[in-house]
């Protein structure tokens, strides 16, 4: 307390270094450059409400999927690289539930009751195989997301759909790259107690849902299994030798992710309005692990936190460079912005030498 | 235990793959269609086209770093050298020659980013190498499509976007085109033979099998095996590492400049994405794996995948009556089989380690009961 001028400057100073090397330089820098937009935004008259309500908006789209990661960093899986695998029985789920034609609300409630049991299906024999080849789960699980979409591009063409919504016009079956939801469950959660304050628009629906799914994924890891779940992903020897079966836990953990993956594209369908198939989940799985690891998790260790803040920072930054950079330079670098961010994020987390280990 | 199982049954288990592929493409051949003659003049085609490529993956392999997904980064070299040769109307041989000499120092740095890189991720070189070669596509993105022009300046209008900087979508190289395989060229029946092409794909290989037996290739296979029994036999285990995911590269950007010589032009933002893939799977397909490849592997290989490229297509429109599923179908085909071949190579990785683990307790067991 009767620290001179001086020293506590030098004090204030080491703290600054260690919350920075706390919370990783990248983050820091991609923290700093969000605020200088937000900053940036009114001055280059981009209107703050409408910048928010987007930023927001795809938040609640995507914050579903970024939640998908976290059960399987937490078993030790590692970053979750086939989330389209989640993705595709969710599509499963969207496509057949307007087949049977449900329509409204009770069409994303049926999607996601059909999305279920394929997501199980999927998860189970996913969770089988990556319990076969522990220590290299992120590059097969990259390898199992891509040729799992290119067989199912195979097969939206050959399944027997038959609703005019979604096939072809003029062959009259083969699954449309796009289908509108209009009529189906377009914006059924984002309008459900939906605030307007003048340009400020709050899809309060969409992150009650997302709300309460991490309420439920925050509760789920502080019970018996959570904790045994955390215990496989620090120690899975320690967790061994304290009873605990590390391959039915990791088993869960796949699962839990797959099914959570698939919930959240029927989330951020409803939030955009479209069902993209065919080489649309290609790549999803980069901005959802890019959004989690800027939100400060690592390759074995990720919460609830970090997905909320990681998801604001990534779509925040998504949504503001082209507006912010377009007006200032005239060049639209957004593209490139997220590319390099996104992909300069993961390349961080896999290299950090104390994560390394195996 | 081994030793009583039926040597023949032994070699159709090593070569699953490459005989699954070969009837795979028995029985695509005929519903496609195709005469031999095009399609042998296709396959010669396809060979000189993307040899050089595959056989830049095998020394990565060798020094135990896996399949090599940064080789993109030797492709986007490439790219970079021949777009600028491009702008600067040097065609021909020459051209060709130039934009190879241009490349070399661009992959050299971008083999040394991505050695150090992947020194830092040791036992995870795979998925590191495949996340650095969508970061520096985005650094290429930055380059091609902003910093030419304003920094680095393109003078012709031909390459050049209309608003004044970054690169057209396509850059044509047809004053360059096929003038490699071009000279020398035999026709027999038909079929054109680059011999040219081929003579310097033989030198690669010959380079490779000549390299195996330097010091330096030694050294790569020794770390290769084990990087701590390498590195106590005072072996510079990073150094080794980097060097040969340099080389890597380098010979990645030789080998686009020789692939898109034949193409006749450069898809800028998407030639190089899809090159590292299909590379991986062809290799693959010859019958090599994660930890072992041979230059018989890549010949086999590029003959397999290339012909189930060019029959697939018209295979399935023949059955289904829709072109796109025998598209999609080879894009499953390629990805499936690195999915395939990753998993055999982490299963058996890991059933080695069980094994040495149930040796070492069972040696222990011994010396307790004597």
């Amino acid at each position: 307390m009767d620290k001179t001028g001086n020293e506590a400057t030098i004090g204030i100073n080491t703290k600054f270094l260690e919350f920075i090397r706390g919370f990783g330089l990248p983050r820091f820098i991609i923290a700093g450059f969000l605020l200088i937009l937000f900053i940036m935004a009114p001055f280059v008259g981009a209107d703050f409400a409408t910048q928010i309500t987007n930023t927001i908006n795809r938040f609640s789209w995507n914050a579903v999927m970024v939640l998908a990661m976290v059960p399987m960093v937490h078993s030790g899986c590692g970053l979750n690289f086939g989330l389209p695998l989640g993705i595709i029985s969710g599509l499963l789920g969207a496509t057949l539930s307007i087949e049977f034609g449900f329509t409204g609300a009770t069409s994303f409630v049926m999607a996601a009751a059909i999305a279920t049991p394929f997501a199980l299906l999927l998860g189970g024999g996913y969770g089988w195989l990556l319990n076969k080849i522990k220590g290299g789960e992120m590059m097969i699980a990259t390898y199992v997301g891509f040729s799992s979409v290119s067989l199912m591009c195979m097969m939206w063409l050959l399944l027997p759909y038959r609703s005019p919504t979604m096939v072809w016009g003029m062959a009259g079956k083969g699954l449309r790259t796009t289908i509108s939801l209009e009529g189906f469950y377009d914006k059924v959660l984002a309008n459900f107690l939906r605030i307007n304050i003048g340009n400020l628009s709050i899809p309060v629906g969409s992150l009650l849902f997302f709300a309460t799914l991490a309420f439920l994924m925050w509760s789920f890891l502080h019970t018996k299994t959570g904790t045994a779940m955390t215990a496989v992903g620090s120690n899975p020897v320690f967790a061994r030798a304290s009873g605990i079966n590390v391959d039915k836990m990791r088993a869960l953990s796949v699962l839990m992710s797959t099914w959570l993956s698939a919930i959240g594209i029927l989330v951020y369908e409803q939030g955009f309005g479209f069902i993209q198939l065919y080489m649309g989940p290609f790549f999803m799985a980069l901005p959802a692990v890019s959004a989690i690891l800027i939100g400060g998790a690592s390759v074995n260790k990720a919460s609830i936190a970090n997905v909320v803040i990681g998801t604001f920072l990534f779509q925040g930054l998504v949504t503001m460079t082209p507006t912010v950079m377009n007006s200032m330079i005239h060049m639209d670098m957004s593209e490139v912005i997220r590319v390099v961010v996104s992909n300069g994020m993961i390349l961080y987390a896999l290299t950090r030498k104390t994560e390394a280990k195996t | 235990m081994k030793s009583k199982k039926n040597p023949f049954l032994e070699l159709i288990q090593n070569n699953s793959v490459p005989i699954m592929f070969i009837i795979i493409c028995a029985v695509c051949i005929p519903i496609s269609g195709f005469s031999p003659g095009y399609l042998l003049n296709e396959i010669i085609t396809r060979m000189g086209r993307n040899t050089f490529l595959i056989l830049s993956l095998l020394i990565p392999i060798m020094a135990g770093m896996g399949l090599n997904f940064g080789m993109t980064l030797g492709a986007m070299a490439g790219q970079i050298a021949l777009i600028l040769v491009a702008d600067w109307q040097i065609w021909g041989i020459p051209g060709i020659i130039l934009a190879m000499i241009i490349s070399i120092p661009i992959s050299l740095l971008l083999g040394l980013f991505c050695g150090k890189m992947l020194n830092m991720a040791k036992g995870r070189e795979m998925i590191t190498s495949y996340i650095i070669s969508y970061f520096i596509n985005g650094l290429y993105q930055l380059v091609v499509l902003y910093m030419m022009g304003p920094i680095i300046p393109i003078i012709h209008t031909s390459i050049k976007l209309p608003r004044g900087y970054g690169i057209r979508n396509t850059v044509s190289l047809l004053n360059m085109r096929q003038h490699l395989d071009n000279l020398l060229a035999i026709r027999i029946g038909g079929a054109k033979i680059p011999v040219l092409t081929f003579l310097v794909i033989a030198m690669l290989c010959l380079f490779i099998i000549l390299f195996r037996k330097t010091k330096l290739g030694q050294d790569m296979r020794a770390v290769g095996q084990d990087m701590d029994v390498a590195r106590n036999a005072g072996i510079k285990v990073e150094r080794t590492r980097i060097v040969s995911i340099i080389m890597s590269t380098v010979f990645a950007g030789l080998g686009m400049i020789i692939y898109l010589q034949n193409m006749g032009n450069i898809a800028t933002y998407s030639s190089h994405s899809q090159i590292g893939m299909f590379c991986i799977a062809a290799l693959l397909v010859g019958g090599a794996s994660v930890e072992r490849a041979s230059i018989g592997n890549v010949f086999l290989g590029v003959t397999l995948f290339h012909l189930m490229f060019i029959v697939a297509p018209s295979t399935g429109a023949k059955i289904t009556g829709d072109s796109m599923i025998g598209e999609y179908f080879r894009v499953f085909v390629s990805y499936g089989i690195i999915t395939v071949a990753l998993v055999m190579y982490e299963a058996k990785k890991r059933m080695a380690k069980s094994k040495a683990g149930k040796m070492l307790e069972d040696a222990q067991g011994k010396g307790e009961g004597n």
